[in-house]
């Protein structure tokens, strides 16, 4: 078999799980392309605040006037077509609590991915996000007494604007980046939680998204503040059916610890591969608090997300663990922001990075630490395996240090699977598939480890499919 | 990120520089031009290039955490409007030029004039002569290699300036076979305030030839300021070897701009080093180009940061060929307000397979206003590559501090002591033990003049 045929067949495999739709019947729909007219629509369908409405419109003009961060990003971004893009599409704004009651071809979507099953196992909540807006949300009962709110974007603005309006587009501004301003202007969906003083969650919580809708932007935004000394896990998967035409993607996750907090946001990320998935995700940490991003991307055709953490307080922590794998057609151009702004702040980033077939995978990273602080600490590695020879992986990190009180270090280094390796596990009866599909398991194992135990099985699973047939 | 764009002013006033355009040296020139009419078309070519050029701007990623008020010029005033030096400037000149004890051969310019040279032991076949010579006496060997890789690496408009003046410093070509073992010592000194200077180096081996050069950069005093926008091309033949050095100890108001590149044929070997020590703002761009298999290639660079000094380091190697290899490692000392800046890719291209391509950038920050900027990259597309790039940031610990001091040295010492073991991991990479002492003599210098 050519090789490129079977790298090919490798990916059709790993989608088949999630290339599925339904045909569409939505009862609300912003039509196509951007305008005011359809902040309007998408307002007048949630029932929002005048703030809310004025913030959108505030943030097109934002995302008009900004241009395209080409000078320094893929050119690929230039295909996207925001006039041909549906901004809202949606069966209804009230998720419903009960499974029983979400339509039928939604409720098998997600049975068909096995969320409500995940649910049974081990989750505190979930959230099902179907197109714009969530299909069903749950949260165990004992956790909603202890004060923890769990809700969509839309319901956490209208009925608790007292706690979540402080954070609101404070992490990451309208004007971050063009795609944060166009999310702000059209967001729909995603979570917002909060978890009060000294709560620790001891399940994580579940969002997952779900675009069924061709020529689709799905826009959720996600704001999650947990209080002093309180603990959360936050897990989130995406998948897509294969159009086509592009989709997008387009992200905000505002992450907010106070003092002695812990975040920990964890992100499986399969899209099919015509999806542009660019994401901007923040996390403010307070004194002695700690966020955690565990990141996995496998899917999309572009993938541009650069989790980061201002350390806002003494000792405050951050931390991104990323796992990227690109195969044929796509581009992972993942990395990390550390920013930090206070004494004793240390910083952790690992990625490594798989790249199969011809596939692209990209570590773009920034570690900031200003002048007059103290003892600030960063570690960042970058692990590269190249697969193919047509695989291609860059590094890109910029560093920057003030000041003689600090200690930074960064590592990156690109291998092949090693031909002793497969030669010895060949030697032992593996065929060269297994042999390859175990060397490149071993590469991520100590990332994997971090994920919870359903996912690491699943990852394992998943990373097993994608490599299938592309040993060469 | 807010996506407002200040007007910066252009980097080089093109008013300022009004003397370059047309051909307003021959007016000048009393003697009939004898460069060759290639050579007058580049020349014309860059200047327009250099007009059409944008300036570096700060969404420029090359120029990412530059300074670009330090990259500012304006007012130059080339050098032949100056009258000639003194005869006792001229000793003084030559006085400082302090080189080697028996180089293979040496060369004194000042203000872009050559005020002394010596090339009697080069065996026969060597060319070594100031490149405008050059370009008179063997115009279609130097026009084969003169500037024949494009700036890729942010400073296109400071090539194009440079490719349209006129031009100081050394050509030299090395026959197949001879290999000099002495260096060949270049000094290029300069006087007199916005004094622009151009130094060009280009060295080529033919097959298994071998030769060491060092350029040395030093001001005729403290007081005047020199800009310099310098060109520096190694271009190894098949087998044959390079050994570069470039030592930058302008005084504090001088600016220096310099455009390195360096190709390697089959199995060769190329070596550049460069020594920052002086000029309040230097930019390096050094490239290397892997064009054939065997070929090596070291980039090493030492500084030595202090005061408000701004060390802009930026860097390509470029793999264009199988089972090559490259070599970097740059060590930053920062003291005062100083800062500098790192900018590295190994580029790795699509059929350059079995490359071993290594990066290492370390800064050590010795005050609490400094400040080091790294960017280590890689972009690899090739198969069964081993690529790796570290970069660390830190400062002297006070527990080596004090053990030092445990044994008798006093912590001033001790911290000097830090450094140069710091530094001397390229130092130590440098063969010729006389320019590694002279070197380390140089630094201590530096250092002790820290407050």
């Amino acid at each position: 078999m050519n090789q490129d045929t079977a790298t090919a067949e490798a990916v059709d495999i790993n989608q088949d799980e999630g290339d599925f739709s339904f045909p569409e019947d939505y009862a609300l729909d912003a039509g196509i392309g951007l305008s005011q007219a359809t902040l309007d629509y998408i307002s007048e369908v949630k029932g929002e605040a005048d703030w809310v409405r004025d913030f959108r419109k505030r943030a097109l003009k934002t995302f008009e006037a900004m241009p395209m961060p080409t000078h320094w990003a893929s050119k690929d971004l230039e295909n996207i077509n925001f006039d041909k893009i549906r901004y809202y599409l949606s069966k209804g704004v009230k998720p419903t609590r009960n499974w029983e009651d979400v339509p039928d071809d939604v409720k098998e979507t997600f049975e068909r991915l096995g969320i409500p099953e995940k649910e049974r196992k081990f989750l505190a909540g979930v959230e099902a996000q179907f197109d714009s807006e969530a299909a069903y949300s749950n949260v165990k009962e004992s956790l909603e007494k202890e004060g923890v709110i769990f809700v969509n974007s839309t319901e956490g603005l209208r009925e608790h604007p007292e706690i979540f309006r402080k954070w609101f587009g404070k992490v990451i501004p309208t004007g971050d980046n063009k795609f944060s301003a166009l999310n702000s202007a059209v967001f729909s969906g995603g979570s917002f939680i909060y978890v009060p003083p000294g709560v620790k969650v001891s399940h994580p919580l579940q969002a997952y998204f779900r675009i069924n809708a061709e020529n689709f932007g799905q826009f959720e935004r996600t704001l999650i503040i947990v209080d002093e000394g309180a603990e959360v896990t936050y897990m989130e998967g995406c998948t897509a059916p294969k159009f086509e035409t592009t989709t997008l993607h387009s992200a905000v996750v505002e992450l907010v610890a106070m003092k002695d907090a812990k975040i920990q946001y964890i992100t499986v990320q399969n899209w099919s591969a015509n999806v542009f998935n660019l994401v901007t995700k923040r996390g403010i940490a307070h004194e002695n608090a700690e966020i955690r991003w565990i990141d996995c991307n496998i899917g999309s055709r572009l993938t541009m997300k650069y989790p980061g953490v201002i350390m806002k307080g003494r000792k405050a922590r951050g931390e991104v663990i990323s796992i990227a794998l690109a195969n044929d057609g796509q581009h992972q151009d993942t990395g990390a922001k550390m920013i930090h702004a206070a004494d004793e702040t240390t910083s952790n980033v690992v990625s490594k990075s798989i790249s199969v077939g011809k596939g692209r995978s990209t570590y773009r990273g920034q570690v900031h630490i200003p002048k007059h602080l103290k003892g600030c600490k960063n570690n960042t590695e970058c692990d590269a395996l190249l697969i193919n020879s047509h695989s291609r992986t860059d590094t890109y990190p910029a560093i920057t240090v003030r000041g003689n009180q600090h200690a930074t270090q960064h590592e990156a280094s690109v291998s092949q699977v090693s031909e002793d390796q497969i030669f010895y596990m060949k030697q032992r009866g593996l065929s060269e598939a297994a042999a390859m599909s175990l060397s490149v398991n071993g590469f991520v194992n100590d990332l994997v480890r971090e994920f919870p135990m359903e996912y690491s099985v699943e990852l394992k699973r998943l990373i097993d499919l994608e490599m299938e047939g592309s040993v060469g | 990120m807010s996506e407002t764009v200040a007007k910066l002013e252009p980097s080089i006033d093109p008013d300022s520089l009004s003397w370059m355009s047309a051909s307003p040296r021959r007016e000048f020139d009393s003697e009939p031009d004898t460069l060759p009419g290639w050579y007058r078309e580049f020349q014309s070519r860059s200047w327009r290039d250099f007009l059409a050029t944008a300036d570096p701007g700060r969404k420029d990623q090359n120029w990412r955490f530059a300074n670009l008020k330090v990259s500012k010029f304006a007012g130059l005033v080339p050098t032949w409007k100056l009258a000639d030096a003194d005869a006792a400037a001229l000793d003084n000149i030559q006085d400082r030029s302090v080189g080697s004890v028996e180089p293979a051969g040496r060369f004194v310019f000042h203000n872009q004039r050559l005020i002394s040279s010596k090339t009697d032991s080069l065996a026969d076949g060597v060319i070594a002569m100031p490149i405008a010579q050059a370009l008179v006496e063997h115009g279609e060997l130097v026009r084969e290699h003169f500037m024949r890789d494009e700036a890729r690496l942010g400073g296109e408009k400071f090539a194009a300036l440079h490719g349209a003046a006129d031009l100081s410093g050394v050509f030299l070509y090395v026959p197949k076979d001879i290999r000099i073992e002495a260096p060949i010592e270049v000094f290029h000194s300069a006087s007199e305030n916005e004094t622009v200077i151009f130094p060009h180096t280009l060295i080529v081996t033919a097959e298994n030839a071998s030769v060491n050069v060092v350029d040395y950069f030093q001001s005729a005093n403290d007081t005047d300021d020199t800009v310099a926008i310098g060109v520096s091309d190694l271009v190894v033949g098949d087998g044959s070897e390079i050994q570069y050095t470039a030592v930058q100890e302008w005084n504090a108001k001088s600016r220096h701009f310099q455009l390195n590149s360096t190709r390697v044929g089959r199995d060769g070997n190329a070596s550049r080093c460069v020594v920052n020590l002086g000029a309040r703002w230097a930019r390096d761009e050094s490239a290397s180009r892997l064009i054939a298999p065997g070929g090596n290639s070291d980039m090493l660079a030492v500084n030595l940061a202090t005061g408000d000094e701004e060390y802009d380091l930026r860097t390509l190697q470029l793999h264009e060929a199988e089972h090559t290899t490259s070599d970097l490692l740059y060590k930053n000392a920062l003291y005062d307000q100083a800062r500098t800046i790192f900018s590295g890719l190994i580029m790795v291209g699509e059929t350059a397979h079995h490359t071993d391509a290594f990066q290492t950038c370390n800064n050590l920050i010795g005050s609490d206003d400094a400040e080091a900027n790294a960017m280590p990259g890689l972009e690899i597309n090739a198969d069964q590559v081993k690529c790796s790039h570290g970069s660390t940031s830190g400062q002297i610990s006070d527990e080596e501090v004090f053990y030092l001091c445990a044994r008798g040295i006093d912590p001033e010492e001790a911290r000097r002591m830090i450094t140069f073991g710091f530094l001397n991991a390229v130092l130590g990479k440098i063969s010729r033990e006389g320019l590694r002492e002279r070197l380390t003599e140089k630094l201590r210098r530096k250092f002790e003049s820290l407050a």
